[in-house]
């Protein structure tokens, strides 16, 4: 009975003891945890952040892994809500010791996340959390270990600014706003500042409010300045009825807009003509985005077994994973030190473009420009910044 | 009314004669600011300048519309009715459902499939606001005989916050998802927008091609909203002054216990007024959202404060007075967007009803007569 006990104590201690020693060289898989709202307010969101990510590590797997080691996901569910995704960070940095995080899509969510990855020294990198504070702390440094992969909301009016200069050859600009938004006047502020920096003109700035109706007052102002392109970045109900009020105005001036145009909702008939930036388009012909397509449509499909189509977020989760685990190969070793100089250093062609850090961490990378025309959303062209 | 029960009427405090002075000056100088700003810019670029005058006589007569409503429920029952915003809403949806979902516009092409287009989407276009008007008259009367009935005989400020419970009740009712759900619907006009620009005569507007330059734009919805609103205006004139009813809906608003001693049946005549108040509202909610193509449950809340604001500028209870007072507030939001900035336009439009208030109470047409007890 007696030496039953002993034996036990002896076999849980060299199990102990087995545990704590490293297994330094031996190392024969890497854990990457990915962080997605599954439940909570945008569901849809997180399965297609976590079926991106699951594909690219499933495409570096069949490659034989990365560093010879084999990468094994874990999925948490941060529920796009700061204090589950907390609860998510700390069990897998300090449960399942992972040195790298995919996640969270929501910045509210993000933010506290990437506080404890980058005191904890672990590596993440947020697909699609647009807020600067995600990767820059409150004294305004950038956070060492933390990255996003989509570009943030002012890049857009950069970007659209960049397009109807060079694409469209406008020389002239007409800005409208709601000043109450955040998202909004990010981009018009962005906008504005490109455009009159590649010499052009802003012609006129007129703002309204997000419950108005009748914007004939500004539409005229329009007609009389008759700028090159209209700057419209607001959401799709504010563009549907601006665009359907100049149409009958006789306006011709094409809009521009932002990623806030791309709804089922928006009225393709007013808005014919128009323009808008967003992350990624499935009908662009590089083949990267052409290869993914393919591939993310073999691997997963909807209720009815037709393939599915990646969106916007399934996009830039595959390329944030794509981006992680290129850095690890970069840095040669499983050290999270070792990737952040690697990640930040990097440059990567990805689905939805070729990514380059700037010193925030935020992506440097091309914006797709897509068109309104005959009742549809077309992809028009790529714009680098 | 009742003389006998008056009570005395509270010291007024004058204020010190300075202070006065400051105020008239103030309201002196933002006149004469804004007489200068219209000017300035008239001179400037007459053109623009008639192109706002378009847009706010569009705004203006819409608000007509409504301001009728406040005007002739307020004559007749003392009681500003600030549900009357949202019977205009409720005309707009019941117009977007009736084409939208209905088809009813199409009706003459189904029913008479020889008619010419023209005269069926005329027919079409009428019977959908007809039936917008139809459904806001059984809305109000119902509202009236609910909510306004039983306060009849009490204070006057009970029925007033009954209005404003009313009002809130549809507003958030109507934004149930199973009723007009809270979102912002495009909505679907009975009939194509035809615009013009007035240049060298007037010429259409054909789609993709921009009007030359110096040239006034307006559209097809543009001239019936002021026919219909016109046409409600001589209606009501004719209304109130030569026919039976219009006679008992004075005798009513004049003395009510008078009037139905001479046997008038006063709730009658109470709720035919909130009927053809609401009717008007109805209407000018069809063409409201025919005109700006876009509607949601709180979409009557401004119009309807800025006809409250029309009325009061004319002179509560006067019918010129709402109209005058609404075409006022039309060129004044118009001018507002056009010359200073488009959010400016409510901050503008309420001041306009506090400077009344201070100056002239009683508004443009009103009797400078004291308020009965």
């Amino acid at each position: 009975m007696k030496s039953r006990i002993v034996l036990s104590i002896l076999v849980l201690l060299t199990v102990v003891l087995a545990s704590c020693t490293p297994a330094a060289p031996a190392q024969k898989e890497i854990k990457v945890a990915i962080l997605a709202p599954l439940s909570g307010p945008v569901p849809t969101f997180g399965v297609m952040t976590r079926d991106g990510a699951l594909a690219a590590i499933d495409e570096w797997n069949a490659k034989g892994g990365v560093l010879g080691m084999k990468i094994v996901p874990i999925v948490e569910d941060s529920q796009c809500t700061p204090d589950p995704a907390v609860n998510a960070a700390n069990k897998v940095i300090d449960q399942d010791k992972v040195h790298y995080i995919v996640g969270e899509v929501c910045s509210k969510a993000s933010i506290p996340v990437s506080e404890i990855a980058n005191a904890k020294g672990v590596v993440q990198i947020s697909p699609t959390s647009t807020n600067p504070d995600v990767t820059v702390g409150s004294d305004g440094k950038v956070k060492p270990y933390i990255f996003r992969a989509c570009f943030i909301d002012p890049f857009q009016g950069q970007v659209g600014a960049k397009f109807a200069m060079e694409n469209l050859g406008a020389k002239t600009a007409f800005i409208m706003l709601d000043q109450a938004n955040d998202y909004v006047k990010g981009l018009a502020e962005f906008f504005e500042k490109s455009f009159t920096e590649m010499g052009g003109t802003i012609v006129g700035k007129e703002s309204y409010t997000a419950t108005d109706t009748d914007f004939s007052a500004i539409l005229a102002k329009i007609a009389e300045a008759k700028p090159d392109v209209v700057y419209l970045p607001d959401y799709y109900n504010i563009v549907n009825l601006v665009t359907k009020q100049a149409k009958e105005k006789g306006i011709t001036s094409p809009f521009i807009g932002g990623d806030g145009w791309d709804s089922s909702d928006l009225d393709t008939a007013a808005a014919d003509g128009g323009y808008f930036t967003n992350h990624y388009s499935p009908e662009d012909p590089r083949p990267e985005v052409q290869n993914f397509v393919k591939a993310f449509g073999e691997k997963y499909k909807d209720e009815q077994g037709n393939p599915k189509v990646p969106d916007a977020l399934a996009t830039l989760a595959y390329d944030a994973t794509n981006l992680l685990l290129t850095a690890i190969q970069q840095a040669g070793a499983d050290d999270p030190a070792k990737v952040k100089d690697a990640m930040a250093g990097i440059t990567y062609n990805g689905v939805s473009g070729k990514i380059t850090f700037d010193p925030n961490h935020n992506p440097v990378k091309s914006a797709t420009i897509l068109k309104v025309t005959e009742g549809k959303v077309k992809f028009e062209a790529v714009v680098n910044p | 009314m009742q003389k006998v029960s008056s009570q005395p009427s509270p010291v007024i405090h004058e204020p010190k004669a300075s202070l006065a002075w400051i105020g008239q000056l103030f309201l002196v100088a933002v006149a004469l600011l804004a007489l200068y700003l219209v000017v300035s810019n008239l001179i400037k670029n007459p053109i623009l300048f008639t192109q706002f005058v378009v847009s706010g006589l569009q705004l203006g007569f819409v608000y007509a519309m409504i301001a009728l409503g406040y005007t002739m429920v307020y004559g007749i029952v003392k009681l500003i009715n600030f549900a009357h915003g949202d019977v205009f809403m409720v005309g707009a949806f019941v117009s977007f459902y009736a084409v939208s979902r209905f088809n009813l516009h199409k009706w003459p092409e189904t029913a008479f499939p020889g008619i010419s287009e023209g005269l069926a989407v005329v027919i079409g276009s009428i019977t959908v606001m007809l039936l917008s008007m139809i459904v806001c008259v059984m809305m109000a009367v119902t509202i009236e005989r609910v909510a306004y009935k039983p306060l009849r005989d009490a204070p006057r400020i009970a029925a007033l916050i009954t209005a404003i419970g009313v009002s809130f009740f549809l507003e958030f009712f109507g934004a149930l998802n199973f009723v007009f759900s809270p979102r912002f619907i495009p909505y679907d006009r009975p009939f194509e927008v035809v615009a013009w620009y007035i240049k060298d005569g007037i010429h259409r507007i054909t789609e993709g091609q921009a009007p030359p330059d110096n040239s006034v734009t307006f559209s097809n919805i543009f001239i019936i909203i002021v026919l219909a609103s016109i046409l409600v205006q001589f209606f009501l004139q004719f209304l109130v002054r030569s026919t039976k009813i219009g006679i008992a809906m004075r005798a009513t608003s004049f003395d009510k216990p008078a009037a139905r001693l001479m046997g008038i049946e006063v709730d009658r005549v109470i709720s035919f007024t909130f009927a053809v108040g609401a009717a008007f509202a109805g209407l000018g909610g069809v063409l409201y959202a025919i005109a700006y193509s876009s509607i949601y449950t709180q979409l009557g809340i401004l119009p309807g404060l800025k006809a409250f604001v029309a009325a009061v500028l004319g002179g509560i209870g006067s019918i010129p007075g709402a109209f005058v007072g609404a075409l006022i507030m039309g060129q004044a939001e118009a001018l507002t967007m056009g010359y200073i900035s488009t959010p400016m336009r409510d901050a503008v439009a309420f001041t306009i009803l506090i400077i009344v208030l201070l100056v002239r109470p009683t508004g443009i047409f009103g009797e400078p007569e004291k308020e009965k007890a």
